[in-house]
C-alpha cells in the first residue's frame, strides 16, 4: 500500500461551554483524546485512512474510484430536494477521528473508561454485567467502532456481527461480493463521499436458517468538533433467515453545523427477512436554527431472493435537516418491502424524507405508512417514489403519508412519484393534511385532560400505526422522544 | 444568448417579419409586450432540459423545439368557406362561435352575436384597438412568461385569438365556443392562439375552447388562455384537445379567481403525439372555489401531460381535482398536480385525485400528486390510483350473461362516466360521450382474470 503523507494529530477535546439547551439531554461532549486526521478531503487523506484501517489494496483502490468520481461532481450537491443551508467547505472537515486506543479493545475491560462512561450516559451500558438484556450492540464513537457487546454469544449461531473494519480484515469475501452492490459508489453526491472516506459502521451477517436470537444494535455518537461522520453498514440476511436491527444516533450540542452522510446496505436472499428500525437523534440546532447535524443519508435494501421481505422504520426527531429515503429495490418474486416512518420538526429543523420502493419482481408488495409532524418554524417534505417495471406483474403497493401541523409557520408538503409500466399492476396513493382535531381536543379536555396533555396524546395517537412496529423499548423511547422535542410548542 | 438566439432563428425571423406588417396597425403597448417576451424567450428557450426541471420531468419537448415549424398565420385560406362547423365539432343551436383558422380569426366561419348581446365577444386583433382599457390591465398580466418558454413564445406571436368581456352583473345563457382550427399544411406549422376571458362582478358564463385538425399533417399548438373570475363570479370553462395524432399540443390556462368567485373546468383530451395541459388556478380572494375535472385517452405512441397548479393565496378557499385517464398502446400519461396553501390561508379545503386505467402492457402512467402547505388549519389530501378494472368486476357481468367485449367496455365507460357526467351544457355532452365511446377500443380486460 502506498503510504500516505497526511498524518494524524493526537487531541484531548474539552468539554464545549456556552450553550444552554436543557431539551437535549444527549448534548454533553466526551472527554476523550482522539486521533484526529488534518482537515479538508484530498487523496491523502483518502489513503490515511484506509492505512490508519489496516485495508487490503482492494478496499483502498474502491475508495480511491468512489473519490475520483466524487471530483467529477464539482462539490454539486443534489439540490433537488426541499431543504436549503448554506453551503458546505468539504475542506473544512475532519474527515476521521477516533478515539486513541491501542490495538482496537480485546474486551470490554480495554475499553476507554471515559467511553463507557460517554455510553451510560447515553444509556448503553457497555459493561458486561450491566448490558441491554436481549440487545447486541455495536458502539460507534466519531469514526469508529469502539465496542461490540455478545460477539461470542452470536458467534455461536454462525451470525457475525462487528464493525466493518473487522470486517473487511476478517470476512473480506462477504465485503467484496456486496459492499456497494444495493449503494454503488456512484450512486448519489453524498454516497459517493461516504464510499471514499468511510470510517467505520456495523456489519451483520445471518447464515442461512438461522433467526437471530437477539437484537442487533448499534449506536453511533459523533463527538469530535468539526468532524463529519461517514459510516457504512452492511447487513446480509442469508436464505430464510431473520434478523431485527436498530439504530440509534446523538451528537453533542455545537454551534457550527456538523455533517453526518451514511450509507446502509441491506440484502435479503431467498426468504429472508430484515427489519430495520432507526431512531435517528441528531442534534437538531437551537431555538434558532444554529448548529445542528447535517444527515444526509443512502439508506437502500434489496430484496434479492424469492418471498423475502425488507421493513424499514424510522423515527425522525433529530438533525437540522434530514435527508433520506430508506429505500427497497424489490427484485425477487413475492418480496415485500415496508416503509414506516415519523418524522418530526420543530424550531428550524428541516426534513425532506421518504422512500423509494422499486418493484421489479412478479408479485411484489409495497406498503408505505408515512406521519409528518411539523411544528415551530420547521419545515417536512414526505418525497417518495413507487416505480412499477414492466417485469413486476401483480404488483402491489399502499401508501399512505398524513401531516400534522402546528402552529402557523411551518410547512408540510407530500410529494409523491408515481410510476407505472405494468397494467396487472394496482397502486394506490392517498395523502391527507392538517392540523390537531379540534373537536378531539375538546372532547378530552372536557374529560379532564389538561391542554397540553391532550395534544401530546393526539399526536401519540397520530404515531401509534409507525410505534408499534418498534421494538418494545425503541417504542416507548420513541414516544419520550417525540414529548422532548415538542416541549413547549403545544398550546 | 446568442447561441440561443441562432438556436431559434425562425422564431425571430418569423416574428421580425410579424413587426414589420403589424407596426402601423397595433398600439405600442401590444408591440412592447412581444418585444419582452420575445427576449425572455430567447433567454428561457423550450424547457429541454429535464434534468433538474421538476416541471417537464416526464414529458420531453425535444421534438417540438427541434422541429421546424413555420409560423402559420399567413397560410393561404382557399376553401375556408367550405368547412362545415357542424361536422367536426359540438355545435349547440344558440352558441355564439369564434373559430379561428391556424390562430386568424374567421370573420365568415363565426357568429358574433348582436349588439344586443350582453358580453363583449371578439377577435383580439379588433379587440387591440377598440378594448384597449380592458386589454392594458390583464393581457399578458396573469399568464406572465417569466419563467415558462411556452407562454414567452405565444405572447412574442400576440396577434389574434379571442376576446370575452362579461360586464358586470351579467350571466350570459348561451355557450360562448372558440374552436381553433389546424387547416394543415404540407410544411409543420406552428400557431400560437391567445384568449383573454375578463368576467366582472357577479356575472356568469359558460365558455367552451376546442381545437381541431382538417387533416392529419403534424402541426404545433401553443396555446394560452387567461381568465379572470370577477367576484361572485361563476364561470364554466371546457376545452376540448381533439388534434390529431401528429400534433404537439402545449396548451396553458391561467385562472384569476376574485371574492366568493366559482370556476369550473372540464378537460377532455383525446388527440396529439404529444400534448400538455397546463393550468394554473390562483385563489385570490377568500372564498373562491375551482373544481378541475379532466378526461384524458391516450393510445398508439401518444403522451399526455396535465400539470396543474392550485395555489391557495387565500383563507376559505376550496379546491377539488379529479381527473382520469385510459391508457391504450404503448402511450405514456403524465400527471403532476400542485396544490399550494400559502402561509395564512387558513381554512383551505383542497383535494386532488388522478386516476389511471391501463388497458395494455406497454403503456405508462407517471403521476405525481404534491401538496406544499404553509399554514396549519387546513384540510387538505390527494389520492392516486393506477391499474386495471379487477377481475370480480368481469366475472361479475359475464356470469350475468355480457360477453367479455362488452363487459370490458361498459368498465370503460363507467370510470369515465364519472368525468363526462359533469358537464352541464347538454349538446356538449352528447358530443363528448358519442366521442368517448367512438374513441373506446374494443377491448378485452383479461389481466385481472384468474387463472
Amino acid at each position: 500500500m502506498t503510504q500516505s503523507n497526511a498524518v494524524t494529530t493526537k487531541k484531548v477535546i474539552s468539554r464545549t461551554s456556552g450553550i444552554q439547551e436543557s431539551d437535549y439531554r444527549w448534548g454533553f461532549v466526551t472527554d476523550v483524546e482522539a486521533d484526529v486526521a488534518p482537515k479538508g478531503l484530498n487523496e491523502d487523506i483518502v489513503r490515511l485512512i484506509s492505512h490508519k484501517k489496516g485495508e487490503p489494496q482492494w478496499m483502498l483502490e474502491w475508495r480511491l474510484k468512489a473519490y475520483r468520481h466524487w471530483l467529477k461532481l464539482n462539490a454539486e450537491e443534489p439540490k433537488w430536494a426541499n431543504i436549503h443551508y448554506p453551503a458546505i467547505d468539504y475542506q473544512d472537515i475532519h474527515y476521521y477521528s477516533a478515539p486513541v486506543s491501542k490495538a482496537g479493545p480485546q474486551s470490554m475491560d480495554a475499553v476507554d473508561p471515559e467511553l463507557v462512561e460517554a455510553f451510560n450516559k447515553l444509556g448503553i451500558p457497555l459493561q458486561e454485567q450491566k448490558r441491554l438484556a436481549g440487545v447486541a450492540v455495536d458502539a460507534v464513537f466519531d469514526s469508529v467502532s469502539v465496542a461490540t457487546t455478545y460477539q461470542e454469544t452470536l458467534e455461536k449461531q454462525g451470525i457475525i456481527f462487528c464493525s466493518m473494519s473487522e470486517a473487511i480484515k476478517k470476512h473480506p469475501e462477504l465485503v467484496r461480493k456486496y459492499l456497494g452492490s444495493v449503494v454503488p459508489y456512484s450512486d448519489n453526491f453524498f454516497a459517493t463521499l461516504n464510499s471514499a472516506v468511510f470510517s467505520d459502521g456495523s456489519f451483520a451477517y445471518i447464515p442461512p436458517g438461522v433467526r437471530c436470537p437477539i437484537e442487533l444494535m448499534t449506536y453511533f455518537r459523533i463527538n469530535q468538533a468539526d468532524s463529519g461522520q461517514f459510516e457504512r453498514t452492511l447487513i446480509i440476511a442469508d436464505k430464510g433467515s431473520y434478523v431485527s436491527y436498530l439504530e440509534g444516533c446523538t451528537a453533542p450540542m455545537r454551534k457550527s453545523h456538523q455533517l453526518h452522510a451514511a450509507v446502509v446496505e441491506l440484502i435479503a436472499l431467498d426468504n429472508a427477512e430484515i427489519k430495520y428500525s432507526t431512531l435517528q437523534n441528531w442534534y437538531p440546532g437551537d431555538k434558532e436554527g444554529k448548529g445542528g447535524v447535517y444527515n444526509f443519508v443512502t439508506k437502500r435494501g434489496k430484496a434479492l431472493g424469492k418471498s423475502s421481505k425488507i421493513s424499514w422504520t424510522q423515527v425522525e426527531t433529530g438533525s437540522a435537516i434530514t435527508w433520506k429515503y430508506p429505500s427497497v429495490i424489490l427484485q425477487g418474486d413475492n418480496s415485500v418491502g415496508e416503509f414506516y416512518s415519523v418524522a418530526l420538526v420543530n424550531h428550524y429543523q428541516q426534513a425532506d424524507t421518504g422512500t423509494k420502493m422499486t418493484h421489479i419482481g412478479k408479485n411484489t408488495r409495497s406498503t408505505i405508512v408515512a406521519k409528518g409532524i411539523s411544528a415551530g418554524h420547521g419545515n417536512n417534505t414526505y418525497r417518495g417514489l413507487v416505480k412499477i417495471m414492466p417485469s413486476a406483474d401483480n404488483a402491489r403497493n399502499f401508501t399512505q403519508c398524513d401531516s400534522l401541523l402546528i402552529g402557523d409557520k411551518c410547512g408540510a408538503h407530500t410529494v409523491p412519484y408515481i410510476e407505472v409500466r405494468n397494467p396487472t399492476a394496482s397502486m394506490a396513493h392517498e395523502a391527507t393534511t392538517s392540523k390537531v382535531n379540534d373537536d378531539q381536543l375538546f372532547y378530552l379536555q372536557q374529560r379532564g385532560i389538561a391542554f397540553d396533555e391532550a395534544n401530546y396524546m393526539i399526536i401519540n395517537g397520530f404515531c401509534r400505526g409507525i410505534f408499534k412496529e418498534l421494538p418494545f423499548e425503541f417504542a416507548m423511547e420513541a414516544s419520550q422522544l417525540l414529548r422532548v422535542s415538542l416541549e413547549g410548542t403545544v398550546g | 444568448m446568442t447561441q440561443v438566439l441562432t438556436k431559434y432563428d425562425k422564431y425571430v425571423t418569423a416574428f421580425q417579419s410579424l413587426e414589420r406588417s403589424q407596426a402601423a396597425r397595433e398600439p405600442q403597448w401590444v408591440r412592447d409586450i412581444r418585444q419582452r417576451a420575445l427576449s425572455r424567450f430567447s433567454e428561457l428557450g423550450f424547457p429541454t432540459a429535464r434534468r433538474g426541471n421538476e416541471n417537464w420531468k416526464y414529458t420531453n419537448v425535444g421534438p417540438v423545439a427541434n422541429a421546424n415549424f413555420e409560423y402559420a398565420f399567413g397560410a393561404s385560406r382557399d376553401g375556408e368557406k367550405a368547412i362545415e362547423l357542424r361536422g367536426i365539432a359540438p355545435w349547440g343551436q344558440d352558441w355564439v362561435n369564434l373559430v379561428f383558422l391556424n390562430g386568424r380569426y374567421s370573420e365568415v366561419l363565426s357568429t358574433k352575436p348582436s349588439s344586443a348581446y350582453a358580453a363583449r365577444v371578439t377577435n383580439l386583433a379588433d379587440a387591440f384597438l377598440r378594448d384597449g382599457e380592458v386589454l392594458e390591465k390583464h393581457l399578458a398580466r396573469h399568464a406572465t412568461f417569466d419563467d415558462d418558454g411556452f407562454t414567452a413564445l405565444n405572447t412574442s406571436f400576440l396577434r389574434d385569438g379571442a376576446f370575452i368581456h362579461i360586464p358586470e352583473g351579467e350571466s350570459v345563457q348561451a355557450p360562448i365556443h372558440l374552436i381553433f382550427i389546424a387547416t394543415g399544411s404540407d410544411r409543420p406549422s406552428a400557431s400560437h392562439p391567445r384568449t383573454l376571458i375578463v368576467t366582472g362582478k357577479h356575472s356568469k358564463a359558460t365558455i367552451i375552447e376546442s381545437y381541431i385538425a382538417l387533416s392529419p399533417a403534424p402541426y404545433f399548438n401553443n396555446a394560452v388562455t387567461e381568465i379572470v373570475v370577477g367576484d361572485q363570479a361563476q364561470i364554466e370553462h371546457y376545452r376540448l384537445l381533439l388534434d390529431n395524432t401528429e400534433a404537439f399540443h402545449i396548451g396553458t390556462s391561467q385562472v384569476y379567481q376574485g371574492q366568493d368567485s366559482k370556476f369550473t373546468s372540464t378537460i377532455f383530451a383525446k388527440g396529439a403525439a404529444l400534448g400538455r395541459n397546463n393550468i394554473h388556478v390562483l385563489l385570490d380572494a377568500p372564498g373562491s372555489s375551482c373544481v378541475l375535472n379532466g378526461l384524458y385517452m391516450t393510445s398508439g405512441t401518444q403522451h399526455m401531460d396535465n400539470y396543474i397548479n392550485i395555489d391557495h393565496a387565500k383563507p376559505h378557499a376550496f379546491s377539488r381535482l379529479n381527473y382520469k385517464g385510459i391508457l391504450d398502446g404503448k402511450s405514456r400519461a403524465v400527471f403532476g398536480g400542485i396544490v399550494v396553501v400559502r402561509p395564512g390561508a387558513i381554512k383551505t379545503d383542497a383535494r386532488q385525485s388522478d386516476k389511471n386505467l391501463l388497458l395494455s402492457r406497454d403503456a405508462e402512467v407517471n403521476s405525481k400528486p404534491s401538496l406544499l402547505i404553509f399554514a396549519d388549519d387546513v384540510k387538505c389530501g390527494h389520492g392516486a390510483t393506477a391499474g386495471h378494472i379487477d377481475g370480480d368486476s368481469i366475472f361479475y357481468m359475464r356470469s350475468r350473461g355480457l360477453d367479455i367485449d362488452t363487459a370490458s367496455r361498459l368498465l370503460i365507460y363507467g370510470f369515465a362516466r364519472e368525468i363526462i357526467d359533469t358537464v352541464q351544457v347538454e349538446p356538449l355532452r352528447v358530443y363528448l360521450e358519442k366521442l368517448f365511446l367512438g374513441a373506446l377500443p374494443s377491448f378485452k380486460l383479461l389481466f385481472g382474470e384468474r387463472a
